[in-house]
């Protein structure tokens, strides 16, 4: 197991030491010509418009939020995996419960449009008319 | 390394760091951060013990810092919210400004 | 076989070392960043505890999930102005003379407690199987289906209350 692991251990030194040593380089052979274009950031050619520290809509945090909860599933997915063959009906029927209780979450928040990017905004201003 | 002291005490640095963050930032989201580093020592801790004092086939450490990761996505996911709403009605997530429910 | 010590000690030091950074840092943003390196390096120290599957949780949950809550937070609760993390001196110093008293507590309770360490440690090939034959097998099982009735319970109450706010927001 030690073997597997030095394996993500030597790409991940790999990784970072790739990285930096391209940084360092390109650090070393750029020229420093700074004009004022080269201050704005990038987009396309198009002048940027306001500021790039925004405050993000909470309609982001909804959906990363779904993400964490799913993700945290699949934790549980994956031992199952392992195991099923050798446990056979009863670990189906568990992980069955555990996905039908996931879903009830998954249905509430598809049912309350939170799903969907556009249309959420009409489905609540009308709901705010009903009450 | 295969010693049981190392991992005790990188767990309680991490605690008192956690500990030490949650008592002077006063930024919400900092002090989550705090109780991030206090879940993880803990479950560190209960890995190391999972180690090194049950016998090796005894596994249930283990499986309590899965559970302990999960609860804290859990509790992760709540506190952000509770400070995205605290956000809105204050405008500031300072635990010291929003204080209207003090007696 | 030298450097296996050596892997675990540079570790330990990113672990703790991060972990100061997050907490001393004056930029949020900084710090979030700060913090996976400390959570990357946790996962790191599971690998050396033979807790593979552990490990890889740690990263899936923590690195790819709490972390990007946690920035998502960030985000669209600080602009520019107040990235800056602000401290009192008064607060700092209570804060740290309570910190360095738990520690040195803990610090002593370690090095007294006779710890009933194993005479042989053995080594695991691999613990996804285990842990799944027992979470599905044995006494995990209630609390494995009891932790989808708090995830969901957590899903519906996040999204509620920050769904409040996307309303009010149109």
């Amino acid at each position: 197991m030690d073997l597997d692991f030095a394996n993500v251990l030597i790409f991940l030194v790999v990784g970072c030491v790739f990285v930096l040593l391209n940084l360092t380089v390109s650090r070393l052979l750029q020229t420093r010509l700074f004009t004022e274009e080269k201050y704005i950031p990038y987009e396309c050619g198009e002048d940027p418009v306001g500021d790039t520290r925004i405050k993000f809509n909470a309609r982001f945090y909804i959906i990363a939020l779904i993400f964490l909860i799913f993700d945290v599933e699949i934790v549980f997915l994956f031992p199952w995996g392992v195991v099923f063959r050798e446990i056979g009906v009863l670990a189906f029927v568990e992980m069955v419960i555990f996905i039908a209780i996931l879903l009830v979450g998954l249905a509430y928040v598809w049912v309350k449009g939170d799903l969907e990017w556009i249309r959420s905004i009409q489905s609540g201003s009308k709901e705010s008319e009903v009450q | 390394m295969n010693d049981l002291t190392p991992y005790l005490v990188i767990s309680t640095t991490l605690f008192c760091l956690g500990i030490f963050a949650v008592l002077t930032r006063r930024n919400a989201i900092s002090i989550l951060m705090g109780i991030e580093l206090i879940l993880n020592a803990c479950n560190l801790n209960f890995a190391a013990f999972s180690r090194f004092v049950t016998p090796p086939d005894d596994i249930s450490g283990q499986i309590i810092s899965i559970f302990g990761i999960v609860l804290a996505a859990a509790e992760a996911a709540v506190f952000l919210a509770i400070i995205l709403a605290i956000y809105r009605e204050f405008s500031t997530i300072s635990p010291d400004e929003t204080d209207t429910l003090k007696g | 076989m030298e450097l296996k010590p050596l892997v675990f000690y540079v570790f330990a030091l990113l672990t703790i070392g991060s972990a100061v950074i997050v907490v001393t840092v004056r930029n949020i943003v900084h710090a979030a960043f700060s913090l996976m390196v400390t959570l990357f390096s946790i996962a790191g120290l599971y690998v050396f505890l033979q807790a593979d599957f552990l490990a890889a949780t740690q990263v899936i949950v923590y690195v790819g999930g709490i972390l990007v809550l946690i920035l998502f937070g960030v985000m669209m609760t600080s602009g520019r102005l107040d990235m800056k993390l602000k401290m009192e001196r008064g607060q700092l110093f209570w804060g740290g003379l309570v910190t360095i008293l738990i520690f040195a507590l803990l610090l002593g309770v370690i090095r007294r407690t006779p710890w009933n360490v194993q005479e042989e440690l053995g080594t695991v090939e691999g613990t996804t199987a285990q842990i799944g034959k027992a979470i599905l097998q044995s006494e995990f099982l209630l609390p494995f289906e009891v932790a989808s009735v708090i995830l969901l319970i957590a899903l519906i109450g996040a999204v509620l209350i920050s769904r409040k706010e996307v309303r009010e927001d149109e």
